[in-house]
């Protein structure tokens, strides 16, 4: 008992402090960050698993009826610790801070709030946002959609490649598929960028803010990235539909358009929401691809980029907390939805 | 009825149908057209982006990359904007940086979300499914709520880590918690429940059936969430940006910086671009597999 509460404390302690020399210190590790990485490893995974070997050691020498009932929560508190300290901290404390000026050391009321609702800017971003979720979720689920419908129609070999190559795009970042897209392909160079080559033009497209054309063409970029992760769900649930459903439509006279919107639709009805509410919550986040290509400047910007500007350029705390407590406003409905989701799930 | 199933079948048999794929069904045009161009379309920036990284300045701004796609002789092939993008701006460090980051936050969080996975798969306890509705919530939620605060506790007024690659393997471990919990735990109830039953009627306490049993078990599942994480960590710029010294930035946050500065021409900035995106590349086209699985597990499920 005394050495399992004596272990914890003192890999806690040790571990702790590892860390903290790495950053404190870093002369100790000779400034080299291969080895610092290499610490930070060991140390991480080291103290872990130690933690938890004393945490055992201390309950199981508890009572044994005590031990049982404590055991679940030793081996919860750790990732709960770092999601509390993370997540749930930082956000109650977010909040707060949105009452509070911008160094957060008194409170203004609802001074930021105020603030923001009177500024135009900010309307334009919330205007920019809500057209970024009419079009690109409901893009992706379609192109999703179709790639999944034809590819399933090739050899398996065909269907494999055809699907790694659109899929591809998944693991470029936001910022690499910016540079591709607003180099390569909008570029005002017509010698640079196809687009004006194609049409034979020389267009700078990213400040072309008519009708919104150059968020248009942003969206372009993240439905570019994500229509291959919308493809690998869809495909996979359109593949699990049973044939037996398909046959039985034919049979009953049903053509192939009827087949698709009457039989395989409402039985992938699941995935399509699951994919359409993960680009929901991806583009209320992405910042990357206005932030590198505009800026939020010719009209584009959005709301998770307004937050950027704030917290990094020109360092306003009160007002950037206001803006991350209206997305956490924005989002809260579809949090909702998967709780409840999640709850009858369970109860089945 | 019989013979519509039946015809499928009988191409089986004799093999050279030319309008029958091997597995019987047909062959069918308006797919193999479709999907050709639909392929040919998403690949191009990406090749387009390798072209152009080999292309000289001068070869860059008199033809376009596409022509050199088509017509690859004389094109002013050279290796001189890598060599220009690793020395002038210093990206061989970025990329080691982004290795010392990205190695480090994915493996960490895998080893604190296994536990607490386990307990919530094969323990019963109260305030369980409160707990799990919390990190079914935190999913959803963005991580911008949480920079403020984070900064202020990590940085100088707080524990003064802020900068360090210290803090930023914390910042990714906690921001990756949920889902690799998720992930985790759904994929250890998909376990057979027997194993655990038995190991503990031997005498195994919790803490050794994990290490036993469970762990070495759900390695496909750790994979699939390492894949995942590991490309989200490399690929990140927000969090890069705003906890990382200048010294430690990433090669996506140079990427960035480069193509603040437009004055250096395009053939670098590819060249950046690609150095960027080659590791991720690689990694997501041989653990293919784990991240699909990551994504089908991990994405919010609906």
């Amino acid at each position: 008992m005394l050495v399992g509460i004596l272990g914890v404390c003192v890999v806690a302690w040790l571990t702790a402090n590892v860390f903290l020399s790495l950053a404190y210190y870093p002369g100790w590790y000779f400034h080299n960050r291969v080895l610092m990485a290499l610490v930070g490893m060991v140390a991480g995974l080291g103290g872990a698993a130690l933690l938890f070997y004393f945490i055992n050691v201390t309950i199981e020498s508890l009572p044994q009826r005590l031990s049982q009932g404590l055991i679940p929560y030793a081996f919860v508190l750790p990732a709960f610790g770092l999601i509390g300290l993370m997540l749930l901290y930082p956000t109650i404390q977010t909040i707060n801070y949105s009452f509070a000026n911008n160094d957060s050391t008194r409170y203004v009321g609802l001074d930021n709030y105020r603030s923001i609702f009177a500024d135009s800017a900010f309307w334009l971003a919330l205007t920019n946002n809500a057209l970024w979720l009419i079009i690109v979720p409901a893009l992706t689920v379609v192109i999703g959609i179709a790639v999944a419908l034809f590819a399933d129609r090739l050899s398996a070999k065909g269907e494999n490649v055809a699907k790694s190559l659109i899929f591809l795009p998944m693991a470029v970042s936001f910022v690499g598929a910016s540079t591709i897209w607003g180099v390569l392909i909008y570029s005002a160079n017509p010698n640079i960028g196809i687009l004006n080559a194609i049409l034979g033009t020389s267009i700078d497209w990213i400040q072309q803010d008519t009708a919104r054309l150059n968020s248009l063409l942003m969206m372009l970029i993240l439905i570019w990235m994500q229509s291959g992760f919308a493809m690998v769900l869809l495909s996979g649930a359109i593949k699990a539909v049973p044939d037996e459903t398909l046959e039985a439509a034919r049979i009953d006279g049903a053509n192939e358009r009827q087949v698709f919107f009457k039989v395989i639709i409402p039985q992938i009805k699941g995935t399509i929401i699951t994919v359409f509410i993960t680009v929901v919550i991806l583009v209320l986040k992405v910042f990357d691809i206005v932030y590198v290509l505009t800026n939020g400047n010719y009209r584009t910007n959005v709301i998770a980029l307004m937050f950027f500007q704030e917290l990094f350029t020109q360092g306003r705390a009160g007002r950037a907390s206001a803006i991350v407590v209206i997305l956490l406003i924005l989002v809260t409905p579809i949090l909702i939805y998967q709780v409840r989701h999640f709850r009858k799930e369970q109860g089945r | 009825m019989s013979a519509v199933a039946d015809a499928p079948r009988v191409a089986k048999k004799s093999k050279r149908q030319p309008s029958y794929m091997k597995d019987g069904r047909p062959r069918s045009w308006t797919s193999i057209i479709v999907m050709v161009v639909l392929a040919f379309l998403w690949s191009v920036p990406t090749l387009g982006l390798l072209v152009s990284s080999f292309r000289s300045r001068e070869a860059v701004s008199t033809s376009g990359w596409w022509t050199a796609l088509f017509n690859p002789v004389e094109q002013g092939w050279t290796l001189d904007n890598y060599a220009g993008v690793l020395e002038g701006s210093n990206m061989a460090m970025g990329f080691l940086n982004t290795l010392v980051v990205s190695i480090p936050a994915t493996i960490l969080p895998i080893m604190f979300a296994a536990f607490a996975a386990y307990a919530f798969t094969f323990m019963e306890f109260p305030g369980k499914e409160i707990l799990f509705v919390v990190i079914v919530a935190v999913m959803v939620v963005p991580i911008q709520v949480a920079l403020q605060p984070m900064l202020y506790l990590l940085g100088p007024y707080g524990i003064g880590i802020s900068g360090q690659f210290v803090a930023i393997w914390l910042l990714h471990t906690g921001f990756g918690m949920p889902l690799c919990l998720y992930t985790l735990r759904n994929y250890m109830a998909t376990l057979p429940y027997s194993v655990v039953e038995s190991a503990k009627i031997d005498g195994a306490s919790h803490y050794q059936t994990f290490w036993r049993l469970v762990a070495p078990m759900s390695i496909p599942a750790m994979a699939a969430f390492a894949t995942l994480q590991f490309l989200w960590v490399w690929n990140d710029l927000l969090i890069a940006k705003l906890f990382l010294l200048p010294t430690n930035a990433t090669v996506i946050v140079q990427l960035q910086q480069l193509l603040g500065t437009q004055g250096q021409g395009a053939e670098l900035l590819t060249a950046g671009a690609f150095i960027s995106m080659a590791l991720p590349i690689v990694v997501f086209v041989f653990l293919q597999r784990f991240f699909v699985r990551g994504l089908t597990s991990g994405a919010v499920k609906g």
